[in-house]
């Protein structure tokens, strides 16, 4: 039991304190938020526009559906196909070795490369999750406001897509979860996120358990905290539900 | 309310099982490990007068070893590492495979070599998943701390690579704040490099050869890393070079845990009759034909 403690104390001395190791965390952590924040934000921008154009295609009478419609639709599908179909670290390798090859190995290029890998990647999964939420809304409501004099565009806007984004706003935060942890990947092109933090301190004091149990607590606190604002957006939402 | 207290019960039953499943669990992995020590080191007393009868060339420490998988040396490598290790088809080959394969024939075990990333033999090392890790590892106080090394087996220098023609042509143009180094993750290299030069101009990646890959494609202007690997790697590759100065030279050991002091003993007494029988330069000479 003595050992263990003693053991405990050098593993926590040298994971946090020995050589200022803590700031490995620290800057860590800060990089690890500003990928998967700013990535779900391209992702997001990205999944409703693929969500829109898919479900304007898919909620119109088959000899209805324009050439220009069946186009972008197609374009979606490859979109999708491709960047589900393959596994989210080979896209990264080939963003920074192969398209963006000429670029040097500075933090702000890595950290501008994880950014776009990550939200093109998860930008055809939220298209999925905003599309599903699309098409559960009542063909009615569209109709609704079609027959009032809005326009399409108008009554996607108002009506169609705040009911829908009211639905989806569980599976997106499951989207959001999964990708916070998913940046962990970042390490293969040297960005140093908080993973990489925890695998430095490790090589320089062969300290084998501290950093790794330091870091899962940390990805937790990080998980539940982006959950707990979730949920405040989730009830502000539920309000006018409830009257 | 019946509801209620049923629930509480199982609430607590529930984390009790856990509880106890942890403890007990570990408790009789550890005690089941000490009494097969034990076991096994009253066997091999027994058995020892009758090996030395048999095959006395045979070391004696041979049987008092345990090792994770009986009668095998397990050692944990990263095969991206030439010449020390290095795929030679399925096979990994390479300096420390030789070394190893003489240690364990040595202690009468057959070597039983893993492939796994360089950050990650150290952990395995230390929950016992294999033996020993040889990888050209350094000997740093920091690391002492935590696992055993033997006494040095080969010599390391860490060279700079840089691209022909580059502006870099000796270890004092590194300091140019502009320079981006490469390295691989974990090595001496990465961290002096990063003690000297800072965190934000070192860039590590997983292996060497992504470092490279990197140093040719101008995203880091050098690579600093072992230097039998940089000469395989600027030999591969055309248009890199090694700069002539080198940057630090280190001694190359190997990795044992701390719970296995015997181990530990064992490989440095075979370590020693290896060294003097000529064994191990040998091997090195094998590998290491330049210069």
């Amino acid at each position: 039991m003595e050992k263990l403690i003693s053991g405990l104390k050098l593993g926590l001395y040298q994971t946090f304190i020995l050589d200022n190791n803590y700031q490995y965390f620290i800057r860590g952590i800060g990089i690890t938020l500003l990928v998967t924040v700013c990535a779900l934000i391209l992702g997001l921008v990205i999944g409703v526009i693929i969500a829109i154009i898919r479900s304007a295609h898919d909620q119109q009478p088959v000899n209805k559906r324009g050439p220009v419609l069946k186009f972008l639709n197609g374009v979606c599908k490859v979109y999708l196909t491709v960047i589900r179909g393959t596994p989210t670290m080979v896209q990264l390798l080939i963003m920074w070795f192969v398209i963006w090859a000429s670029a040097r190995a500075t933090d702000s290029n890595m950290i501008r490369c994880a950014i776009l890998t990550f939200g093109i990647n998860s930008g055809a999964y939220i298209a999925e999750i905003v599309r599903s939420g699309i098409m559960s809304i009542d063909a009615g409501q569209m109709e609704a406001g079609r027959s009032l004099g809005m326009s399409y565009a108008d009554t996607m806007r108002f009506i169609i897509i705040p009911q829908a984004f009211k639905n989806v706003l569980p599976a997106l935060g499951n989207e959001m979860i999964t990708l916070l942890k998913e940046t962990s990947i970042v390490t293969v092109i040297g960005l140093k996120d908080l993973t990489k933090g925890a695998m430095i301190i490790q090589s320089k004091t062969y300290q084998a358990f501290v950093p790794f149990f330091a870091i899962a607590a940390i990805y937790l606190v990080m998980v539940m905290f982006l959950t707990w604002l979730l949920g405040k957006l989730e009830g502000r939402l539920r309000q006018s539900d409830i009257r | 309310m019946k509801k209620k207290i049923v629930s509480a019960v199982l609430c607590v039953s529930m984390a009790a099982a856990l509880l106890a499943g942890c403890g007990s669990s570990s408790s009789t992995s550890a005690d089941t490990t000490e009494e097969t020590t034990e076991e096994e080191t009253e066997e091999a007393a027994g058995e020892e007068t009758e090996a030395v009868e048999e095959a006395s060339e045979e070391s004696a420490e041979a049987a008092e070893v345990t090792t994770v998988t009986e009668g095998v040396l397990t050692m944990g490598t990263n095969a991206a590492f030439p010449p020390y290790e290095y795929y030679d088809g399925d096979v990994v080959v390479g300096i420390d495979a030789e070394i190893a394969e003489a240690l364990a024939e040595k202690l009468g075990l057959t070597l039983e070599i893993v492939d796994m990333d360089f950050s990650s033999i150290i952990t395995s090392v230390q929950s016992g998943k294999i033996d020993v890790g040889i990888a050209g590892m350094t000997v740093t106080e920091d690391r002492l701390e935590n696992v055993n090394f033997t006494d040095s087996y080969a010599t390391g220098v860490q060279v700079i690579i840089v691209p022909e023609g580059s502006e870099i042509t000796s270890v004092d143009d590194l300091s140019n704040e502009d320079l981006l180094i490469g390295v691989q993750e974990g090595t001496t290299g990465h961290i002096y490099c990063s003690d000297d030069y800072g965190e934000d101009r070192v860039i590590a990646y997983t292996n060497g050869a992504t470092a490279v890959q990197a140093l040719l494609q101008g995203k880091v202007d050098c690579v600093v890393i072992d230097q039998q690997p940089a000469l395989s790697f600027v030999e591969a590759n055309e248009g890199l070079a090694i700069l002539d100065t080198e940057y630090v030279i280190e001694e190359y050991a190997i990795a044992v845990s701390k719970d296995n002091e015997a181990l530990l003993d064992a490989l440095n007494a075979a370590l020693a009759e290896l060294t003097a029988d000529g064994t191990v330069q040998s091997i090195l000479d094998t590998y290491i034909t330049a210069e």
